[in-house]
């Protein structure tokens, strides 16, 4: 059977007719042809996939597409504002870019949406180890080139723009290059 | 597939479970959605994710309700759960990731019935009763006795799962948690236990200890528990305990841990419980 599902897309309204146990993310992808949200595990485990719905980071490789009808949903392609052809990227996006928080690039989508929702919950104001807070906030995306160094150099950097977290890196186990440009 | 249902209350639901015994209930996913593609596809789901009167956690009494398609996310948002069952959240906390926290549910969980599923064993610790519901009726059934093998349960075909009960423990309880695995998130526990041990002037009352993966289902470790109660909160009961355990569980030896190392961690994870309790 298939199921007529009405959900919001990034601010956009979206109409699909596809099977109600479809995951959210072959929709995206697939029916939506919004490709920049990836398929790491398709088990709930890596995070690749992650989406908001309804604001919350979620897995988009668990989530049926029934279950979108009358939602609304924000993957990586709505992070930015501006045009196609002057993006303004979200600051966790130009931080990611400017301190090379990313490598191979798969994870990066999935990790550009929980930090975009971290930074806008205002979670790590007032966070006693901002560093802490993140790596717990981002335990859910995993990555496997960076050593996440960076990556959290990034967030504290688009979460905290006035320099409230000293970018220390120390005892990360990390690249110990933290900060660096 | 031959249809989809998305219930909006509890009688819906009951009346679309008992009306397809054999399709899918779904909820936040996070278990029966997992490699979704290469699963065979359901006959048909009944989708509980919007029935909001399942959603929510309540002091009744002298208990605690939480509907069972409660998130671990509200579970970790919630004040009640903090201050009358902190090893629910401590448990909650652990689960997954913020991302699986938000979708995977209470009921979910115990009706999945792993035997490493998160919360089971501090339900055990807890005494947690459910509230099933079907259209012959409501039924309140202990949690000690509603996982019967490795991944079944009691529930009738029925029936749906409409609330997990936990008695608010008093102040002379001491409740302990704690997952071992290879990394605080998403990892699969190799151990976990709960416990709940009620101490007065340094003597252990009971205690009740639940254990995950270390069998077919989350357990209840009885012999442990008579070896501890009625003795004081001291080193020699916590060996009394570790050796009772020893005799009562079999741990096998799978991809996440080994049979000896998982014997070996549940009986220090107990022992420390019982000399936390007696010191505190």
């Amino acid at each position: 059977m298939s199921l007529l599902v009405t959900f919001g897309v990034n601010g956009q309204i979206a109409s699909v007719e596809v099977s109600p146990w479809k995951r959210l993310l072959d929709v995206l992808r697939e029916d939506l042809h919004l490709t920049g949200t990836k398929e790491g595990c398709g088990e709930g485990e890596c995070g690749a996939c992650t989406v908001l719905l309804d604001g919350v980071p979620v897995n988009s490789c668990l989530v049926a597409a029934g279950q979108c009808d009358g939602r609304a949903v924000t993957t990586v392609e709505g992070l930015a504002r501006g045009s196609a052809a002057e993006p303004l990227l979200h600051a966790v996006q130009r931080e990611l870019v400017a301190r090379g928080g990313a490598q191979c690039g798969i994870c990066t989508p999935g990790i550009a949406v929980c930090a975009a929702h971290l930074c806008e919950s205002g979670a790590l104001v007032g966070a006693s180890d901002p560093r802490a807070k993140v790596r717990e906030l981002l335990a859910g995306n995993i990555c496997r080139c960076t050593g996440y160094q960076l990556v959290v150099d990034a967030v504290i950097a688009a979460a905290l723009p006035d320099g409230e977290s000293a970018e220390d890196g120390a005892g990360d186990g990390g690249r110990g290059d933290g900060g660096a440009r | 597939m031959t249809g989809y249902l998305r219930p909006t209350s509890l009688a819906d639901a009951v009346a679309a479970r008992a009306a397809h015994p054999d399709w899918l209930v779904l909820a936040g996913g996070t278990d029966l959605m997992v490699n979704a593609p290469h699963r065979p596809v359901p006959a048909g789901i009944v989708d509980l994710w919007g029935c909001a009167e399942l959603r929510g956690i309540a002091r009744d009494g002298e208990t605690l309700r939480l509907g069972a398609g409660t998130t671990w996310l509200d579970v970790v948002q919630s004040a009640l759960v903090a201050a009358h069952a902190p090893i629910l959240g401590a448990a909650a906390r652990e689960i997954g990731a913020p991302q699986i926290q938000a979708r995977g549910t209470i009921g979910g969980n115990v009706a999945t019935s792993s035997p490493v599923g998160d919360s089971l064993p501090v339900l055990l610790a807890l005494d947690a009763t459910l509230g099933l519901a079907s259209p012959r009726g409501r039924r309140v059934v202990p949690y000690r006795d509603f996982a019967t093998g490795y991944r079944t349960t009691s529930l009738d075909a029925d029936e749906l799962i409409a609330a997990v009960v936990v008695p608010v423990p008093d102040a002379a309880t001491r409740l302990s948690w704690r997952k071992v695995g290879t990394r605080a998130a998403q990892s699969i526990s190799k151990v976990m236990a709960a416990a709940a041990i009620h101490v007065e002037d340094g003597v252990i009352a009971w205690a009740r200890f639940g254990l995950g993966a270390v069998a077919a289902r989350p357990i209840r470790a009885a012999a442990a528990e008579a070896a501890a109660a009625g003795r004081p909160a001291d080193e020699a009961t916590a060996r009394a305990v570790a050796d009772a355990l020893a005799g009562e569980i079999r741990p096998i030896t799978d991809v996440r841990s080994a049979a000896d190392y998982r014997l070996e961690v549940a009986q220090a994870l107990l022992v420390r419980f019982v000399l936390n309790a007696g010191r505190s």
